[in-house]
């Protein structure tokens, strides 16, 4: 029996039971995660949960201590260096503070990733480089070295740079953080730009709830190495729990504590 | 046993750093650019040094020649000990101190701007597009400075020497030119690659290997300079018994 509707698509990403540690500290435990195709699904979550951890165990990073990583229909984990590499190919990745190379300007950061894997004659190249470039909006800067570019703009280039081999999947370590009201409206509609116009999937690792939630289709809250709450912007927004609602509204204390974990106040002071 | 845990780390390095050496050598535009900026950058501080260590020699090889009645000798005397000794290894600490840490402070600061790591998830390998072409750069800058600062080093003993200290010009360059043989300048030539090689492998390993604050880069500096004096040092006692 056929049926009408066509076959979902596999998720790009898959995380099932996921167990990681960094030392004696213990980050994920028993984590589960899916991100569909063509998506923006945002990774939600208060400082230290490990989002940033999440994002290396994707792109291979580092290894999970128990669960599967799947991406792009791999298991990251068993991948040899290689197959690794083949894969961080299919993947673009924007980082904190933008990551660009310091002894090459702007045009020659975008160029670098497809001089490395993609022998194109020059010309094509240049072309390549400037509607990238361009699509960010910083085709005049393409002389400027690093240090000339302000925080928004180097995290643009850092964003062209990310798409000059068209990934099919785009991660995004904090994109928002020590941006301009104005730089980070910018790079909001670039993350929602791309997303739609080049048919990629997006996974945005935030604390920023408003920007996020504004852009995402799908997002996760984790909280203690794992997730509390998963759903729309307008679902999460919509939640009972208090740990969702008290990080969806921002307040100062909650379940999740204002203080760290410390002794008896008085008893310290008096001491 | 941290001492042999960091023997064993920097041995495994220097291997994947070789490994990563045939597939650098494609791209010999990034190899002569650190080239300059190991080699030619520290050009006037090897060329300076290069000249007061020669002018100190004839001084003081003059002075202690003549109380033995064996001024002429100053030629022979100031020439193998530059070529010998002198020139690779104080060439080694200055390049330690200039051009080592320069390599150190840049990759430990790539570190701790996630470069390196943007470089894994872009698919290319640090060691590759990084540290060997400092290493490969290093390796070929230190014979040139060596010979450099040699070449400065017996102008200023010439320049002492003869012109202050009345030794006969003749006498110098050709009492030079009988007693120093091929093989002189064979165990120069080795010390300075050994050297070389010693000297950019730690500060790459230590830049490399940075904790990605400000302490961990100034750490990864202070680590190779210290590390470099000695290694030179001892590696010039071994080498210098081994040419015996």
């Amino acid at each position: 029996m056929s049926s009408s509707q066509a076959p979902a698509a596999p998720p790009v990403v898959e995380v099932r039971g996921v167990a990681y540690s960094a030392g004696p500290r213990r980050i994920f435990e028993g984590l589960n995660l899916t991100v569909q195709q063509g998506a923006i699904t945002a990774v939600m979550g208060p400082s230290g949960t490990g989002k940033t951890t999440l994002l290396r165990l994707l792109t291979g990073q580092a290894e999970p201590t128990d669960g599967t990583v799947r991406v792009l229909g791999q298991e990251v984990p068993g991948l040899n260096r290689r197959e690794l590499f083949a894969l961080r190919r299919r993947m673009g990745m924007l980082f904190q503070n933008g990551a660009l190379l310091t002894d090459l300007d702007v045009f020659e950061n975008v160029a670098f990733p497809a001089r490395e894997h993609a022998r194109l004659p020059e010309p094509v190249l240049r072309r390549l480089v400037l509607m990238k470039l361009e699509a960010v909006g910083l085709r005049g800067a393409a002389k400027l070295m690093p240090q000339e570019l302000s925080g928004g703009m180097a995290r643009r280039v850092a964003l062209a740079r990310a798409i000059v081999l068209d990934p099919e999947l785009l991660v995004y370590d904090e994109p928002f953080v020590g941006l301009d009201p104005v730089s980070m409206g910018v790079v909001v509609r670039l993350i929602k730009h791309l997303n739609d116009a080049l048919g990629i999937t997006s996974i945005v690792v935030s604390h920023d709830v408003a920007e996020v939630g504004s852009i995402a289709d799908y997002s996760y809250l984790l909280d203690g190495g794992r997730v509390v709450a998963e759903g729309t912007t307008a679902q999460l927004n919509a939640s009972a729990d208090p740990a969702v609602r008290q990080f969806m509204q921002g307040a100062s204390d909650g379940p999740v504590s204002f203080h760290y974990p410390a002794g008896d106040y008085a008893g310290e002071l008096l001491a | 046993m941290n001492a042999l845990r960091t023997i064993g780390s920097i041995t495994l390095f220097f291997l994947q750093v070789l490994a990563a050496c045939l597939p650098a050598l494609r791209r010999p535009g990034l190899i002569i650019r650190q080239v300059y900026n190991s080699g030619a950058r520290s050009l006037i501080i090897i060329m300076l040094c290069g000249l007061v260590v020669g002018m100190i020699m004839g001084l003081a090889f003059s002075d202690m020649l003549a109380r033995f009645g064996s001024e002429s000798a100053l030629g022979v005397a100031a020439g193998l000990a530059l070529l010998k000794e002198l020139g690779p290894v104080l060439t080694a600490l200055l390049f330690a101190g200039r051009a080592g840490t320069s390599l150190a402070s840049e990759i430990g600061l790539m570190r701790a701007t996630d470069q390196l790591t943007a470089m894994q998830v872009m698919a290319v390998d640090p060691l590759r597009y990084v540290v060997a072409p400092r290493f490969l750069g290093g390796l070929l800058a230190m014979p040139l400075l060596v010979a450099i600062f040699n070449i400065l080093g017996l102008f200023g003993t010439q320049l002492i020497g003869v012109s202050v200290m009345g030794v006969d010009a003749g006498t110098f360059w050709s009492q030079m030119q009988n007693s120093v043989d091929g093989i002189d300048v064979y165990e120069g030539v080795v010390k300075s690659l050994v050297f070389g090689a010693s000297c950019t492998l730690l500060a790459v390993y230590y830049g490399y290997h940075a904790a990605p604050t400000a302490e961990g880069v100034g750490l990864a500096t202070t680590r190779t300079v210290i590390a470099s004096s000695v290694l030179v040092l001892i590696f010039d006692y071994m080498l210098t018994a081994a040419f015996l």
